[in-house]
């Protein structure tokens, strides 16, 4: 096995955006078997190191696959692409950041009225959004293999999935907080 | 991480929060954003006849370091010529409110934000 190899590589898969989420769960089995520092007891220490590195670079490799943003970001970055590059006036259009800033107001209010039942409702919103743009993306990727518009489309997607981790914290908290008051009672 | 006395002041007592009418012929208004934090800055000017920046607004969602360079924008700016507001360097910023090198692209995305704001205005008044 080679280590420097890229990801897409190591599992034996085409490097495109839309990915067969079947064999990249059996390769990575495959793959975890054969280089699992368990098998490596009676080796030399040497070895032994060397086995923990595979391990290691091998889970990167799956994390960075299966999530379709970090997949993305890591197909714009093979092809020699920063989507994280210094903002740049004028980077985002005017409009999605304006909704953006009106998506985290709604939080904010939903959050400070401890609204959970708004809250889901954002969440499903923004997720049928975020659905949608994923699909865009595939296209620019495996279809028209525009890499600039593909730029431009994940970073949107990392303002959104920003948000929705936003949201997903404000409802553990409110979750955490109903369970504490239940607790009490 | 602990925050400069400076930025938690501009944090905790944050100046010229709000926003003017975008579509006032005085107002350039500046969108910027940082898609790796997530953050996003709105930047407000409103211009007097002689091109001096009467006045100031923001919004921002980001952290501590984010707003305090957006508060402290909306002070510099107000009384400056829009050609001098476009002289302030995020290094400024950054100097001002001690920030950490980790946060130095909350001041780079403070100064692009005046840069989009003259940018609108100056469209709006190129015609």
């Amino acid at each position: 096995m080679d280590l420097t190899c890229d990801f897409f590589t190591l599992f034996r898969l085409a490097p495109r955006f839309r990915l067969d989420v079947a064999a990249l769960a059996a390769r990575y089995l495959e793959l975890q078997n054969s280089v699992h520092p368990d098998r490596f007891a009676q080796a030399g220490q040497a070895e032994r190191r060397l086995s923990m590195q595979w391990a290691a670079r091998v889970n990167e490799a799956y994390r960075t696959l299966k999530e379709p943003l970090a997949r993305a970001q890591y197909l714009l970055r093979l092809a020699g692409r920063d989507p994280e590059a210094a903002s740049g006036a004028l980077a985002e259009d005017t409009d999605f950041l304006m909704q953006q800033m009106e998506w985290r107001e709604e939080v904010r209010q939903a959050r400070q009225e401890r609204s959970m039942a708004a809250l889901r409702e954002l969440r499903q919103r923004l997720a049928r959004e975020v659905q949608a743009q994923y699909e865009a993306l595939a296209a620019r990727f495996d279809d028209e293999h525009d890499l600039a518009a593909a730029v431009g489309q994940t970073r949107r997607l990392m303002f959104q999935e920003k948000l929705r981790a936003e949201i997903d914290d404000a409802l553990a908290f409110l979750e955490d907080a109903e369970d504490a008051e239940n607790a009490g009672a | 991480m602990s925050y400069s006395v400076k930025v938690i002041d501009h944090y905790e007592n944050p100046r010229n929060v709000g926003g003017f009418d975008k579509d006032e012929e005085d107002v350039g208004t500046g969108m910027v954003g940082a898609p790796a934090c997530g953050d996003v800055m709105k930047l407000q000017i409103k211009v007097g006849k002689d091109g001096v920046i009467e006045d100031a607004r923001f919004k921002t969602y980001g952290c501590g370091s984010a707003i305090a360079s957006s508060s402290l924008v909306t002070e510099w700016v107000k009384g400056k010529t829009v050609e001098e507001a476009l002289a302030i360097r995020n290094t400024q910023i950054a100097e001002e409110l001690a920030l950490p090198p980790v946060k130095i692209h909350c001041s780079i995305l403070a100064e692009d934000a005046i840069k989009a704001a003259v940018a609108d205005y100056q469209k709006k008044h190129s015609a």
